[in-house]
């Protein structure tokens, strides 16, 4: 993981952030995320993000919940152990559909939940910087990460003239590290 | 032309089927698809009612369409009531064994519910409900339209609206969700009951109704109406398809497992012709039209977003639901499993008749009721 220059601008209203957005991306620069408090509609799309592909994982995972269910009780009730209950056949798909669907559900869920958390990058003991202690409150707050060609001025003035209200430039770490949320009170990296 | 094909289909239907099952055959395929294409417009009303009183806004951009196909709930309306009139009072085709209990304790002992006079009772005044309310609900959204609208009336209308809706709400949960498809189809197998019976029934009109919905909405698209709908509507009514699909299956599996694994011969009996019978075809094609092809073919977001991919799948679901109604009746009535020209006939001349008179309906009105206060939450809907 590396330590990148950050120009950092917080908005305070949704209706300016979207064409902010848009005007960012026009002018080249690289935006390092959006955080927001809350779930924006479009915004992905706005930002230029590929669609995620966690539906697709959370069907193979449900897939898999199913298959695994219906072997493992094929096995058990066919080869392993044979019971005669209630006079059924040793292969009563209609008693293990129950389970079948609670394990597909199941495996799809945790698997999903899983994905999720790996795509975000979140974990216990994971710590990633953040760059606006109100950015989970009510502030709206991007991030545009500086290469060595642009400078912290241009970006600044421009982010002013998109209407973002708050703009500091902020030198961080840009992945993961072990750490601490409660334990480490320094909000803001030198 | 679809109606004269049911027309014709009637009319050869009266002459051709002769025989031992012919009268039972011909007043079967009534029963069948008049009630089934009953309470799939009548699903139209539901979904009105419903996104009203869930104060939804969504729907705004084509509400005009599961309104112009409710306004065909009181044309069914009487032809079911002139099918079940022949069958009960003039006992045409045999189909209900509870007009005459005498001899059979089971008949006799449900006969204070099972007879003649409390079961029309019953009929006529659910048909008439339902008629009175599906144009009430349609002559309030029309009125909207002549209106000056400011913030106090409109206030007024929403109240008003719910108020409607909630009062169809009440009598749609206690005829379709509860008696209605007991005495109209369960009454068939006089001898045996579930009380999933209407639930199911329910879940199988519902999605074939908004199936309906989707396919007036693709098509009047299509020709370039609707301009305020887009695939953002067309994603939550798909959907809608996927998610009633799935709960249709739900009720399905609750009344066969249970009875599966009670195991008891007055209850097994209902599956005997079906599972073990000649319907067996016709039971694994129902679950598979109904549950496999909606499960995987609408559960990708963009197959719900793909015109063609939508209405496709809605012309399978209202044919896989028709099939079910079919396999409903005809093995306690017909017994045998003929190649169904007829009741495919009698089908498509009901088909007919819907597109014709809600094509009318919608030609009387504006497609976009534009004093409604929640149209604009429906411009910028997204999913």
């Amino acid at each position: 993981m590396a330590v990148k220059k950050f120009v950092v601008g917080s908005f305070d209203d949704e209706a300016v952030l979207f064409p902010a957005v848009k005007k960012v991306r026009q002018a080249g620069y690289k935006i390092h995320d959006v955080y927001t408090p809350f779930p924006i509609h479009g915004l992905d799309h706005a930002m230029g993000l590929r669609e995620t592909s966690l539906h697709t994982a959370g069907f193979i995972y449900g897939i898999t919940g199913t298959t695994t269910a219906l072997s493992f009780m094929g096995w058990v009730f066919t080869t392993d152990w044979p019971m005669n209950i209630g006079g059924k056949p040793h292969f009563p798909l209609p008693a293990f559909i129950p389970i079948t669907f609670e394990l597909t559900v199941l495996f799809s869920a945790v698997g999903m939940v899983m994905t999720f958390m790996y795509l975000c990058q979140m974990a216990p003991f994971v710590k990633k910087h953040i760059f606006h202690p109100r950015q989970t409150d009510d502030l709206f707050v991007m991030a545009i990460e500086l290469s060595d060609k642009t400078s912290a001025e241009e970006v600044k003035g421009f982010l002013s003239s998109v209407g973002a209200k708050e703009i500091n430039e902020q030198t961080a770490e840009a992945g993961w590290w072990l750490g601490r949320f409660d334990k480490e009170d320094k909000v803001f990296a030198k | 032309m679809l109606v004269g094909i049911g027309l014709l289909t009637l009319l050869i239907g009266i002459f051709a089927l002769g025989g031992e099952h012919g009268p039972t055959r011909f007043w079967a395929g009534l029963l069948q698809n008049s009630t089934f294409f009953l309470m799939v417009v009548l699903a139209s009303t539901f979904f009105i009612c419903v996104t009203t009183l869930a104060h939804g806004g969504w729907q705004m951009a084509f509400r005009r369409v599961p309104e112009a196909i409710s306004m065909t709930v009181p044309v069914l309306s009487v032809i079911v009531l002139v099918v079940l009139g022949f069958l009960i009072f003039g006992n045409k085709g045999h189909i209900y064994h509870w007009l005459h209990p005498e001899g059979d304790r089971i008949l006799e002992f449900k006969s204070p519910f099972l007879n003649a006079g409390f079961i029309s009772t019953m009929t006529v005044i659910t048909l008439a409900l339902w008629s009175i309310l599906t144009v009430k609900l349609r002559r309030m959204s029309l009125a909207e339209d002549k209106m000056l609208l400011d913030n106090e009336s409109r206030k007024a209308l929403i109240w008003k609206g719910t108020v409607w809706c909630g009062l169809f709400a009440v009598v749609y949960a206690l005829s379709m969700g509860s008696t209605t498809p007991w005495i109209w189809l369960m009454s068939i197998d006089a001898h045996w009951f579930s009380t999933m019976y209407s639930w199911y029934t329910f879940a199988s009109t519902w999605v074939s109704g908004l199936s309906l919905i989707a396919l007036f909405v693709v098509y009047l698209k299509s020709k370039g109406y609707l301009e305020m709908v887009n695939e953002e509507h067309l994603h939550d009514l798909g959907k809608f398809m996927f998610a009633f699909s799935v709960f249709w299956t739900y009720l399905w599996f609750s009344q066969y497992m249970l009875i599966w694994y009670a195991n008891m011969p007055e209850e097994t009996i209902y599956y005997k012709p079906r599972v073990w019978g000649e319907f067996r075809p016709i039971f694994f094609l129902n679950l598979i039209i109904n549950f496999i092809c909606p499960l995987l073919i609408l559960m990708k977001r963009n197959s719900k977003r793909n015109y063609t991919l939508v209405a496709f799948m809605g012309g399978l679901i209202i044919f896989g639901h028709w099939l079910d109604f079919f396999q409903m009746v005809m093995p306690a009535t017909v017994k045998h499993l003929y190649f169904p020209w007829y009741e495919l006939g009698i089908g498509l001349g009901f088909v007919g008749l819907i597109i014709y008179l809600t094509a009318q309906q919608l030609a009387k009105a504006p497609l976009t009721a534009k004093n409604h206060p929640y149209l604009k939450e429906s411009i910028i809907h997204h999913t």
